[in-house]
């Protein structure tokens, strides 16, 4: 957002009708940073798979993102990128890529060694392997991975208010800052509610999946 | 389709990795409509042996002919497509029904969709499993008797010369096995397909080979029928090996 706007947001009286729009913010600024994710995270994870050299240094990095406490990822962002939502952007999805790429990764080294010799051995590609055994096998998991990253998401992009890329973390701290309770814990439900809904619904899907195995 | 004929010329193969040869001057041919069984030890070879027919395996020296002609000019997967592979652990894909497994094979030909069904139909029953009970289940929903059967019904699925199974009888119990044996056996022969299948059980070559080949140490000991091999053994080794079996 910029400041002009956001100058105007804060004269005004802090008012519940915000709440909608910038719900709508935060899941932009969560689900943009988690499609990035997928796009970098699912690739590596499968080269993690693949690959024994480059698995360890991968794997290793994702460890130590997974440490790093979301502020201080979107603190590093201001010297690199300045505020606003790009930079809010590429924090979300750097927190959200670790979980996609263990998960992926695990998925596919959990896929049955026999089920890849029987593959091969019917006479598929390698390219036909992977579309039409590894990755469907691996799936679920990853499923899980992207679930994982998709609740730490949304509950981080809170935190983008900090670095000025809106959100519903605007309203907490403007309710905070003003002693307007029904607004900080309007905003604060808003937030938990969406994580959860998200965990559910990717939940439901993950045992839809295994169910039909 | 009938079956076509398998020749073994001089092959060896030498992994990277090991100190000896994994197989040495392994040479014999196989008859359209064969049923052989390789016989031996753990570590003798006869998985190695088997594998080089599909190209899973390339032999480090040799040739292995299907119908006289060199799998090595023939592209590796348009060769497995027509060489049906069936192993003990089955492998079956956990995200297909049994039809879609079963269907695998001609699915990767390209077969039109109908022709896949008949296929199928025909293949689940002729391992006595009942297409209109079987076709839509999972995987996990078999026993280890009928994953075992659907492992070579897919092997079968492309209407392969050639069938190539390691150890499919192996992780049953008795009983199921003898019946899987008898099926198995009548299935192959009845579609004519030079089968060529790997045991560790001497009574299962026994009862189901025309004629069995005994590896030892990455060669051929002995291939001979069944009764002349329990008539005359070659060696010390393949007599030690048949002696509980002769009775």
């Amino acid at each position: 957002m910029d400041s002009p706007a956001r100058a105007k947001l804060l004269a005004q009286p802090p008012m519940m009708h915000d709440l909608a729009a910038h719900a709508m913010q935060h899941l932009i600024l969560a689900g943009t940073a988690l499609g990035a994710a997928l796009l970098l995270g699912a690739p590596m994870g499968a080269i993690c798979a693949r690959s024994g050299l480059l698995r360890g240094p991968l794997l290793a990095a994702a460890g130590i993102g997974r440490t790093i406490p979301s502020l201080a990822v979107l603190a590093l962002m201001l010297p690199l990128l300045g505020v606003g939502v790009p930079p809010a952007i590429v924090a979300l999805a750097l927190l959200a890529i670790p979980p996609i790429l263990v998960n992926v990764d695990l998925g596919i080294r959990a896929v049955p060694a026999a089920a890849l010799d029987a593959a091969t051995g019917l006479g598929m590609t390698a390219r036909q392997r992977f579309a039409r055994v590894v990755a469907p096998l691996a799936l679920p998991v990853a499923l899980s991975g992207v679930r994982t990253a998709a609740t730490e998401t949304i509950a981080s992009a809170t935190l983008a208010t900090f670095i000025g890329a809106g959100g519903l973390g605007d309203d907490i701290v403007r309710g905070l800052q003003t002693g307007n309770d029904p607004l900080l814990f309007a905003a604060a439900a808003t937030v938990a509610m969406l994580a959860l809904a998200v965990e559910a619904g990717l939940g439901t899907l993950v045992s839809a999946m295994e169910a039909r195995r | 389709m009938s079956g076509a004929t398998i020749g073994f010329d001089d092959v060896g193969v030498r992994y990277a990795d090991a100190d000896g040869d994994a197989l040495r001057g392994v040479s014999f041919d196989v008859a359209s409509g064969e049923v052989v069984a390789i016989v031996g030890p753990s570590g003798c070879g006869k998985t190695t042996l088997l594998r080089t027919v599909n190209r899973l395996v390339e032999p480090t020296s040799g040739a292995v002919l299907i119908d006289g002609v060199d799998v090595r000019t023939m592209d590796a997967v348009a060769l497995r497509r027509r060489v049906g592979y069936a192993i003990q652990a089955v492998g079956l894909f956990a995200h297909m029904t049994v039809a879609e497994n079963v269907g695998i094979v001609p699915s990767l030909l390209g077969w039109p969709r109908d022709r896949i069904d008949r296929r199928v139909d025909d293949l689940l029953e002729r391992v006595h499993l009942d297409p209109k009970r079987f076709r839509d289940r999972r995987p996990r929903k078999l026993s280890g008797g009928e994953a075992q059967r659907v492992g070579v019904a897919r092997a079968l699925g492309g209407e392969p010369g050639v069938l190539l199974m390691d150890e499919p009888f192996g992780a049953v119990d008795a009983i199921v096995r003898a019946a899987l044996q008898d099926e198995v056996t009548r299935v192959v022969r009845d579609l004519g397909t030079t089968t060529l299948f790997v045991t560790h059980d001497v009574h299962e070559a026994l009862r189901i080979a025309d004629r069995i080949c005994v590896m030892n140490g990455g060669r051929v000991e002995q291939l001979d029928a069944p009764a002349a091999i329990l008539a005359n053994p070659a060696t010390d080794f393949v007599r030690r090996l048949f002696e509980g079996a002769r009775a």
